[in-house]
């Protein structure tokens, strides 16, 4: 079994080299030309006004979470679906229990304001 | 395992991911010749036949660009972020079969990349790492418009993520597997009851495939998802602070995420390779298949680029509220609805 | 001896002289009916009396038009040497008024401020403190607003030098002190200043709002202007009446025949001079192919900011055919300065009413096209559906005029409040929409591009075959070459016209149009001279412009950047 994914690790050897390569190609045929004004962060042309990294909204973090649970979900789904052709009623009867709680779980996120923004 | 057997399954995988980026190329051109024809205008027609030496001046001038990396930023990171993208859009395609098994002077050829069990976990695990590319390029740039691209995207590719996995069991379901060969096989043929109809998962599955192909564009950032790079409010979003062939890295990463959005696409819900009536037969076989894999994906593609001259952007929050309140139940709708039909089929 | 019989007053003049008799500002402003009815009052009673003119019952001049300054320092004869110049509008009665407050201390020239009465009056008062340094006491906000932070002087007062010049540097920029200082204690700490523009793609001119972000809302935000300032009313001043007309292609350089057309007829409305038929017809027909375009690419811009791509070649291909005519009439395509006081610089090609009516057969054509894609399109309309909305009353207040107040609600368009050429002569709508949001202005302009088509294809019906397009008053319109070469009384007329410019008798006037974006005035004072003692235009833009950063708070960026777009801001209009 192993053996199957060599060919995927000579591909992720490629990629990594190609990735690098491009960089490389153009750190040595681009110019070199540096000023202070060029190497300044883009703030639409006026200077800063305020700083760039600071805690971010409340809100992104809210998805985040909830991106975690469902994630989880699907790390559960995954097999479930995998083995089902093969047990039938009894698993669709379990799924129906799991998905029952998670949709309890989701109703209220939505009824919360998590989707809103 | 001979040097020749060697030698053929490292090219198996290594052709693809060398002409992957090397499509890229006329896809822009493409890409910019439709849009011309849909704007009514005739798009690049001056460098070379047809305007087909555009792109690669225009990669040749992406490579002979200064590439700035500006004082703020964070420099290990910034340089990581371009090449994480470039990595994983060329990483994807390994397990995606383009063309049928074939026999040739004795030898079996999958013409797929690695015929590996987790073949669907791979892709998804894969494009996933994408996300950082985009993160990473939003904090390290230390820019308030990038930052705002990172995140804005962090979250757009997370919720669609749900939903298009939520989509894609569908298709495991069904076949009962996550190789994408096993995946390709099932759809060969014809429905029983209705023999005119290829065994395609687009028709059991219809609105599982809806949602697969939304949650594509917003995965590659297209119209009308791109809100993380949407040039009128966040200037480029995330990469507004690269230059030069760092920019470069994501159009091309972009591109080949196209390509195999619509590859994935064409093998999880269109058969693949595969056509009724079809059966590969030595090298012309695998030929055959491979160009009707490649016909698939193209039309697909046309799709992409279409869209994106066609419809206008999403607002971050209606975004929003499309992935979590329409998409995830639509696809967990389509989930149990595939788990019914098996046991349908299954209990006559 | 004769006696001083006092002329009698328009019927708004009396109205105004009736409702002021009986209260307290009654002896301190005095009304007089001059091209407006004209009040002058003394600067203490001025926010009384704005109080009063807005809220009496029967005055009710509720839309804020302008304000501006003049300096009287090479103007003998006149009260003081500074004064504040006001227009006010009626929208239930269409009627201008105007208000003229003499600042009697000309060293430190200082008036109460009416931001109070009306909010519009902010940012003109934050201008005519810029160019003129009249203090407005009690103002919010009293900084420059078109010249920037470093400057030193009052550009537009007459004893000004005009060859100093000012750096700006970087350090120099001043920005609003919320904008740097985060307020912990008001729970913000999770906000973030971001400056949109001056370079930044959505600012299609150059703007520049400081927004401070929560998320994707926007809390709280600031507009800066001033970076396309070019001294337009200043060079005014130094020109003949004709020289200054491709300066006015420059305000609003999208729809640069109306401004030349708004601009003539002030002084043609001076000089007592009618244009024949055939001139007016064909400004006429161009204003409206130009208001076309002047909308096809706010659409055509807005709809790319919303990232539907598409849209915006198909509008502009409108814009393309439209300049091929006007290339064809008088050579120019953006700038065409084609309009001269008196007429038109040449007469339009034999065949300009075939190619007419070509461009009203094509133009629906394109706008169905734009039509199909957006009308019905889901995304469009979440994006643009209640958002960026303008109330009627805000709008009034506000002073916003053209398609943004029609799309609140009112029907103020200048062609149908005061017919000027032949607007009162053909059967044309004035398109309103009571949303007040972003679509609701998408959807104006789309029906005032049909109803412009209307009104072309009624005017090339009416459009006399032959005949001259400019007067033939020679002391106003140069002879023609071949009369100057041969006669000498034509050859007098050319030189004077040429070497002194046009005479125009001294006064002054307001004369308004519909623009692209809303009324569209120009204020003249003439001292008899070849060119314009004093010029002010009042630009729509600056109006709709002032709106936008109270039309944003509590959007989201991309809500703000599609509020832009429907503006239809023009810098060159905006910062003059």
């Amino acid at each position: 079994m192993p053996e199957t994914f060599f060919p995927i690790l000579v591909l992720l050897g490629v990629a990594a080299i190609m990735a690098a390569t491009i960089l490389f190609l153009n750190a040595v045929l681009g110019p070199k030309l540096r000023t202070r004004k060029k190497l300044e962060t883009y703030e639409s042309g006026v200077p800063l006004l305020d700083a760039s990294r600071k805690r971010v909204s409340i809100q992104f973090f809210v998805i985040a979470m909830v991106f975690i649970l469902f994630d989880v979900e699907i790390a559960f789904v995954y097999p479930w679906a995998l083995v089902f052709k093969a047990a039938g009623w009894p698993l669709l009867l379990e799924m129906f229990v799991f998905l029952a709680i998670l949709i309890v779980g989701y109703a209220y996120i939505w009824k919360k304001g998590a989707f809103d923004w | 395992m001979t040097l020749v057997d060697g030698a053929i399954v490292v090219l198996r995988v290594v052709v693809p991911a060398l002409i992957l980026p090397a499509l890229v190329i006329p896809l822009v051109w493409v890409e910019r010749r439709v849009a011309a024809f849909i704007q009514d205008r005739p798009g690049p027609n001056r460098v070379g036949p047809f305007g087909l030496l555009q792109s690669p001046a225009d990669i040749i001038k992406l490579f002979t660009k200064e590439d700035v990396v500006p004082a703020a930023t964070d420099k290990f990171l910034f340089l990581l972020a371009p090449s994480l993208a470039v990595f994983a859009a060329l990483s994807t395609f390994a397990v995606v079969p383009y063309g049928p098994t074939i026999r040739v002077a004795g030898k079996v050829i999958p013409m797929v990349g690695a015929d590996v069990s987790v073949g669907l976990l791979y892709v998804f695990a894969i494009t996933s790492l994408s996300v950082y590319a985009i993160v990473l390029a939003g904090w390290s740039s230390n820019d308030k418009f990038s930052l705002l691209g990172g995140i804005r995207s962090s979250a757009q590719i997370i919720s669609y993520e749900l939903a298009m996995t939520t989509a894609a069991a569908g298709v495991v379901l069904a076949a009962g597997s996550f190789r994408l060969t096993d995946i390709v096989a099932m759809q060969e043929g014809t429905f029983r009851l209705l023999p005119v109809v290829p065994r395609w998962n687009f028709f059991p599955q219809v609105i599982g495939f809806i949602v697969f192909f939304v949650s594509a564009f917003a995965e590659t950032n297209r119209l009308p998802f791109d809100l993380p790079e949407a040039e009128a409010e966040l200037v480029a979003g995330y990469h507004t602070e690269y230059s030069a062939m760092r920019f470069g890295s994501y159009f091309l990463a972009e591109y080949i995420n196209v390509i195999v959005a619509s590859a994935m696409t064409a093998t999880l819900y269109f058969g693949g390779w595969s056509l009724p009536g079809f059966h590969p037969e030595g090298w012309l076989g695998g030929l055959l298949g491979l160009l009707i894999f490649a016909a698939k994906t193209a039309f697909f593609v046309l799709v992409f680029i279409w869209v994106r001259w066609t419809l206008p952007r999403f607002r971050y929050d209606q975004l929003m509220r499309l992935g979590w309140k329409t998409l995830l139940p639509l696809s967990l709708a389509n989930l149990l609805w595939v788990a019914l039909l098996a046991i349908w089929r299954t209990s006559r | 001896m004769t006696v001083a019989t006092e002329p009698a007053l328009s019927p708004a003049a009396e109205r105004l002289r009736g409702r002021l008799a009986g209260t307290p500002l009654a002896g301190r402003c005095e009304v007089a009916d001059r091209d407006l009815p004209t009040i002058e009052v003394s600067p203490d009673a001025w926010p009384s009396l704005a109080r009063f003119l807005r809220d009496d019952p029967e005055c009710r001049y509720d839309l804020f038009v302008d304000l501006f300054g003049v300096d009287n320092l090479r103007r003998p004869g006149q009260k003081s040497r500074f004064e504040t110049v006001v227009h006010l509008h009626a929208l239930a009665r269409n009627e201008h008024v105007r208000v003229k407050i003499p600042l009697p201390d000309e060293k430190k020239p200082a008036l109460p401020t009416a931001s109070e009465v009306y909010p519009a009056a902010d940012w003109f008062e934050r201008e005519a403190f810029d160019l003129y340094g009249f203090d407005f006491t009690g103002h919010p906000n009293l900084r420059r607003i078109l010249c920037h932070d470093a400057f030193v002087g009052h550009a537009l007062r007459k004893d000004y030098a005009p060859g100093q010049r000012w750096f700006f540097a970087e350090e120099d920029m001043k920005a609003p002190e919320w904008a740097t200082h985060t307020d912990e204690r008001a729970g913000h700490f999770e906000t973030q200043t971001i400056s949109i523009g001056p370079s930044h793609p959505a600012t299609h001119g150059i703007i520049h709002l400081i927004a401070r972000l929560d998320g994707e809302k926007i809390i709280r935000a600031e507009t800066n202007i001033g970076y396309l300032h070019r001294c337009f009313e200043k060079m005014s001043e130094t020109h003949q009446w004709n020289q200054i007309v491709p300066y006015c292609d420059r305000l609003n350089y999208v729809s640069a025949m109306i401004n030349g057309v708004g601009f003539v007829r002030t002084a043609e409305k001076m000089l007592g001079i009618e244009v024949p038929d055939r001139g007016r017809l064909v400004r006429t027909i161009l204003s409206e192919f130009t208001r076309i375009m002047d909308h096809c690419v706010c659409i055509g811009a807005n709809l790319v900011d919303i990232g539907a791509l598409s849209n915006f070649i198909y509008l502009y291909q409108n814009r393309e055919n439209i300049y091929d005519l006007i290339e064809a009439c008088c050579g120019a395509r953006l700038t065409v300065s084609y309009v001269r006081v008196g007429g038109l610089a040449i007469d339009v090609p034999d065949d300009f009413v075939p190619r007419c009516r070509s461009l009203l057969e094509s133009i629906p054509l394109f706008l169905k096209d734009v039509q199909k894609l957006v009308d019905n399109n889901r995304i469009v309309r979440q994006r643009l559906q209640g958002t960026g909305v303008v109330t009627r009353e805000q709008a009034i207040a506000w002073g916003l005029t053209g398609p943004m107040l029609r799309a609140s609600g009112v029907p103020y368009d200048v062609r149908r409040a005061r017919p000027y050429d032949f607007y009162d002569k053909f059967d044309w709508d004035v398109p309103i929409s009571n949303e007040g949001d972003n679509f609701a202005r998408y959807l104006v302009r789309i029906e005032e591009i049909r109803q412009s088509l209307k009104i072309i294809r009624q005017a090339l019906d009416i459009l006399p075959a032959k005949g001259a397009v400019s007067s033939d008053d020679w002391r106003v319109v140069l002879p023609p070459k071949d009369a100057v070469y041969h006669d000498m009384e034509s050859l007098i007329y050319h030189f004077k016209l040429v070497m002194e410019g046009i005479r125009v008798p001294p006064g002054e006037r307001y004369e308004w149009i519909e623009g692209g974006n809303g009324e569209l005035g120009f204020h003249a004072v003439s001292d008899g001279r070849g060119g314009p003692y004093r010029l002010r235009v009042r630009p729509p833009c600056f109006a709709n412009m002032q709106a936008f950063q109270k039309m944003v708070i509590g959007g989201t960026v991309s809500d703000a950047v599609a509020t832009l777009g429907t503006l239809n801001i023009i810098a060159g209009e905006l910062d003059r």
